[in-house]
């Protein structure tokens, strides 16, 4: 099952990245006031 | 003091009107090709001798054309719609937009034609020879630049949570293609893939069941996110729950696969963790369902009068089902019996018409009249018409294979006191039959329904005109 060697690290690479997402999207305030993006949308098109 | 409002301070939805329609379209032709291949299961003669029209030809014509033709479609009008009405800016480049648009009916239309002629790397939803695999992927990347690049240039602080989804959906759609289309050439339509046996497999499977999370199901959660909340005229019932939503179901989808090998050559760990992963999956998929369905929570009465809004909501209340039902199966014992049954078929097909099928049609009646410069559809009787032959369509589907694959799989098992099989395969081939004229039927349905939309969206097209929607100006945003 070699390609397990291929595949595994892949995963956590791309989990590491999605950790960076996350980290970065917090960071930047991107959920500082959550519940009023969810309206935003509603008031223009 | 407000900036001069410029001519070009509109949205820019040629490439979204285009992919709507042909979203439409394609979703006929791959739907018909649906029955086709129904209809040849119940009466096999129906291939009529002709190779181009046998079976196996059609079946990944089917799959292609539903899942990247109908459904890529309908995910690249969107994204591209909700992306600059989230973000209260132009698309970015929007040349390269039109690129995406002709680049994918390309692509469509190479598979239409190379399926039935025999080519094929026999890869399952990843059928296309590397010529073509090559061209899907320079109009992904593609796709990515104008997706992402309209993020980086937006107006709004905040990335609404609909982006968040489309954008995974991208990524890994690029990801996921590249690795299991690794292959060597020989010759112009011919290749070996890179991998070998049960190393081809689990990438295969890899592949698969992430295309189902990230193309089938990530992308379409998008859609859900935006044209539910737009539809009922009320924000997503929980938002922080979204943002939750989104982050677990990433972190956890990747490793579902194996559940596709149960009982093959895979070594048993990585079946039980394939197993196991489908089930945590369960958590996020209906934390997801329920904030969706609760997003309605106090309108409950638009139900009764608005078809779109049915649509939406039953669409998720499919995803519910198969998202329980696909982690059952994915439990080995259960898959014991399941596997290699109509059963999977059922259960694919509640994902399909259900889910994917009803929240793209839902979408696309939101947005295809607001293209056109009108508040609704032509006829909303149409869409009424059409939500309930479907309805009837997708429960007579999916009630027939499930009886059909339990029935096949307790078949296939039983055994007499000697350990000699009770039946042959055959007669189980015979015991289905019933169950293959009943499927039919549902599909017919079904493909009727979208007929039905077909003749609605082009009676709203020509009675309305393209609008030239403009971006509202920034309501002084905090930026």
């Amino acid at each position: 099952m070699d390609i397990l060697f291929l595949l595994i690290p892949f995963s956590v690479v791309l989990v590491l990245v999605i950790l960076g997402g996350l980290w970065w999207a917090v960071e930047r305030g991107q959920f500082d006031d959550v519940e009023h993006e969810g309206e935003r949308i509603l008031s223009n098109d | 003091m407000q900036a001069p409002n410029l001519p070009a301070a509109v949205y820019s939805d040629t490439a979204v009107r285009q992919f709507a329609l042909m979203s439409v379209v394609w979703g006929v032709v791959g739907m018909l090709v649906g029955v086709v291949i129904a209809s040849q299961l119940a009466w096999p003669q129906l291939n009529l001798g002709i190779s181009w029209l046998s079976y196996g030809r059609l079946r990944p014509l089917h799959t292609n054309a539903v899942i990247f033709a109908f459904g890529g479609c309908a995910l690249m009008a969107t994204s591209f719609h909700v992306v600059q009405r989230t973000c209260q800016v132009r698309l970015f480049a929007p040349a390269l937009a039109s690129f995406v648009f002709w680049g994918w009916q390309a692509v469509i239309v190479a598979a239409a034609i190379s399926l039935p002629m025999g080519y094929t790397s026999g890869k399952e939803y990843a059928e296309l020879e590397w010529p073509i695999d090559i061209l899907i992927a320079l109009v992904w990347v593609a796709y990515a630049v104008v997706f992402f690049g309209t993020i980086g240039i937006r107006k709004v602080r905040h990335i609404y949570v609909a982006n968040w989804f489309y954008g995974a959906f991208i990524i890994a759609v690029a990801l996921l293609h590249i690795v299991n289309s690794a292959a060597i050439p020989a010759g112009w339509m011919k290749s070996y893939s890179a991998y070998a046996g049960v190393q081809d497999a689990m990438v295969q499977w890899w592949y698969g069941h992430n295309a189902v999370g990230f193309f089938l199901t990530a992308g379409f959660l998008g859609m859900m996110y935006y044209y539910i909340p737009k539809q009922a005229g009320r924000p997503v019932y929980s938002y922080r729950l979204s943002i939750v939503h989104f982050w677990a179901l990433i972190f956890t989808y990747m490793w579902a696969g194996p559940h596709h090998l149960h009982y093959t050559a895979l070594p048993d760990w990585t079946q039980s963790i394939g197993m196991v992963f489908s089930l945590i999956l369960l958590a996020p998929s209906w934390g997801g369902m329920i904030n969706g369905v609760m997003t309605l929570s106090g309108a409950w009465h638009k139900l009764r009068t608005d078809p779109i809004l049915r649509f939406l909501i039953v669409a998720l209340s499919f995803y519910g089902m198969a998202t329980f039902e696909g982690p059952m199966m994915s439990i080995k014992t259960i898959n014991a019996l399941s596997h290699y049954t109509d059963w999977t078929v059922g259960h694919v097909h509640a994902g399909a018409l259900g889910w994917v099928g009803f929240i793209t049609m839902g979408s696309l009646y939101y947005l295809i009249p607001r293209l056109y410069n009108r508040t609704e559809m032509f006829s909303v009787k149409a869409i009424e018409l059409h939500f309930w032959m479907s309805t009837i369509g997708i429960v007579l589907y999916i009630a027939a294979m499930w009886i059909a694959g339990v029935m096949q799989g307790l078949m296939w098992r039983s055994i007499h006191p000697d350990g000699t099989l009770t039946y042959t395969f055959v007669e189980s081939v015979k015991a289905t039959y019933p169950y293959y004229v009943v499927r039919l039927i549902g599909g017919l349905l079904y493909l009727g329904g979208m007929l039905v939309m077909a003749w609605n969206v082009w009676m709203t097209v020509v009675s309305g005109r393209s609008v030239h929607a403009s971006i509202p100006l920034p309501a002084l945003a905090p930026a």
